[in-house]
């Protein structure tokens, strides 16, 4: 696919705008920290408080690294849902994957009381949430995937992704009811999502499956690009459209299940930050948009965070909050100003 | 004559088209005998509802046939690999693109999907043949603009850049003039057939236009509820076969003009 124009300039600024957010949300916390020793601090060397030091390479770094791959890597995976399904409203939950999570993760708080003994003590362990959590979508997954291989119509594929969302929801809302006001705050305090304390191991896991599911969606990047046309312009030119449509539903399975298994439900970013992105990147050419889209979604969720944690002061706001304050307006000030969402 | 020299590239015997609906086949049509000569010019014609589409679409293996052979030079088509397959037949359809925020260069430079590499990098070649089919369709002027901001008749010009890039020995088009003003119908069914005297081509197009099918294609194909027939023009005029096409209460096939007149 030809663009006609290169985009070189837009990536050194992107890269730049990704550094200067960086460096903007590890300097800032509800302790303040001079810029200078904070610099010393990732570097090695020897800071004046200690506890500065931990503060820096065991909490702001890893949720920083954990912002920059839950941004992009929802970012694309919402790009994905966009041009597999040939809607501007899709984003990387469609399949029903959060809702898989969120079923996984509510079994795991409200349903384990009324088990007892076993899953009493599985709670304790800090995996768990992420174990409830990756195989609630790990099982839609499945379910989808069964689902995509019998029928031929992509779009069925987005309604049954919906009917998951309804029935895990209804689930949820059983669980519920029958669960005690302490379970289900800590339930509503998962859904809220949360960027910070990963352990390293837990960033390290994050950054292997964001990267798996970033390599595989660049890989469909020339499929991606023929089903623009519609799948029959797309067949027409030799792709296999069930084997594409697999692969993309995989990368998205991969890239929006171990962001939510770690950070939980983080809603908006995956739907907008296409979006944004194309008002910017004027090219349809995923090998393009990919990379834009990645770059984009890492610098909004750094964003994001910092203003999530109110700098020097002692909260911090739910993150899944913030997405969605500063998501919704930007989508409906590019709609009036566009007065087309194009995709 | 010359028509003699000339290669035979898409053979068609004893087809049956139609759809399958749960291990069972509803036929719309059978019998088709069909044989295309290189650079041709070929028009598809029949009523409404008939089966043109289903005939194309078969042709162009989007549709399984439910019995008989298609071959193209003389290899079956179900033997071709699906990207082989796209490097013989290209299609333009009715459907416009699913994404309209395409520039016309980057639509037409995806017709080069079958040649290129798994990232889809076009070569120096690749650009020409793009160049190459935006020049002779007459839209290289609108190479920057986005497929919204196209007329009816630009897109279909663009549609056929496409399907040219993609260098196909045969193209399939859907009627590609409707929602075309009369003037537009003609240039694009002029352009075809200069497309299939420059480049050697050979074009398939079902269509609603039957004078001008008449009057531009070599041969044409005529569906009708009991046959499927592919002959030249002058022979289907001659033998009287335009009368069957349509049902005789409103219109009838004026052999003179070559043209169908109302009945008063």
């Amino acid at each position: 696919m030809e663009t006609g124009r290169s985009y070189k300039g837009m990536f050194v600024l992107l890269l730049l705008l990704l550094l200067a957010a960086f460096v903007l949300n590890i300097s800032l916390g509800s302790v303040a920290i001079p810029l200078g020793e904070i610099f010393t601090s990732l570097t090695g060397g020897e800071v004046t408080k200690s506890s500065w030091n931990y503060i820096i390479i065991d909490y702001r770094l890893p949720k920083a690294i954990t912002a920059i791959l839950v941004g992009g890597g929802l970012a694309i995976s919402g790009l994905l849902m966009q041009t597999l399904f040939r809607n501007p409203l899709a984003g990387p939950f469609v399949l029903g994957l959060s809702s898989g999570a969120s079923l996984g993760v509510a079994i795991l708080l409200l349903g384990a009381g009324s088990f007892g003994g076993f899953f009493g003590t599985m709670l304790a362990n800090e995996w768990s949430l992420v174990l409830a959590s990756a195989l609630g979508s790990f099982l839609v997954l499945l379910a989808v995937l069964a689902m995509t291989l019998r029928i031929k119509d992509t779009m069925a594929i987005l309604i049954i992704g919906l009917m998951f969302g309804s029935v895990t929801a209804a689930v949820v809302g059983v669980l519920s009811y029958f669960s005690t006001a302490e379970k289900l705050q800590q339930y509503v305090f998962w859904s809220f999502g949360s960027l910070g304390n990963q352990s390293w191991t837990g960033v390290l896991i994050l950054s292997f499956c964001t990267l798996l599911g970033i390599v595989i969606s660049f890989m469909a990047s020339k499929s991606l690009n023929a089903l623009l046309l519609g799948e029959n312009y797309a067949k027409s030119m030799g792709v296999q459209i069930k084997r594409t449509t697999l692969i993309i539903i995989v990368a998205t399975s991969i890239l929006a299940g171990s962001i939510t298994a770690f950070a939980g439900p983080i809603a908006f970013v995956g739907l907008a930050v296409p979006h944004i992105a194309r008002q910017w990147i004027t090219t349809s050419n995923h090998r393009i948009l990919i990379p834009a889209v990645l770059l984009f979604g890492s610098i909004i969720m750094l964003l994001c965070d910092v203003i999530a944690q109110l700098p020097y002061s002692e909260y911090t706001l739910p993150i899944n909050a913030i997405t969605s304050l500063i998501g919704a307006p930007v989508v409906i000030w590019l709609l009036v100003r566009k007065r087309k969402l194009m995709f | 004559m010359t028509s003699e020299m000339k290669h035979t590239i898409l053979e068609v015997d004893d087809l049956t088209i139609g759809y399958w609906q749960k291990k069972r086949h509803k036929v719309i049509a059978k019998d088709i005998h069909l044989s295309f000569t290189e650079g041709t010019l070929i028009s598809l014609v029949g009523a409404n509802g008939i089966g043109k589409s289903t005939l194309l679409r078969t042709l162009a293996n989007m549709q399984k046939a439910i019995d008989g052979s298609i071959r193209i030079y003389n290899k079956d088509i179900e033997q071709y690999h699906s990207l082989e397959m796209a490097t013989l037949l290209s299609v333009v359809l009715t459907e416009a693109p699913s994404s309209k925020n395409l520039t016309v260069l980057e639509f037409v430079s995806l017709g080069r999907q079958p040649h290129t590499n798994w990232v889809g990098h076009l070569s120096t070649e690749d650009k020409n043949k793009v160049r190459l089919a935006l020049k002779q369709t007459d839209v290289a002027a609108l190479q920057e603009r986005k497929c919204f901001e196209l007329s009816d008749g630009q897109m279909q010009r663009v549609a056929i850049a496409r399907a040219i890039a993609q260098d196909t020995p045969i193209i399939l088009l859907d009627e590609p003039t409707t929602h075309l003003d009369l003037y537009h119908r003609a240039s694009i069914l002029k352009l075809l057939k200069k497309l299939t005297k420059e480049t050697k081509k050979t074009i398939l197009f079902s269509s609603h236009e039957i004078d001008l099918a008449i009057q531009l294609s070599d041969e044409m194909i005529l569906m009708t509820e009991s046959q499927t027939l592919m002959k030249t023009p002058e022979q289907l005029i001659k033998e009287g076969h335009f009368d069957t096409l349509f049902p005789k209460d409103a219109l009838f096939f004026d052999a003179g003009s070559g043209r169908f007149t109302i009945k008063s």
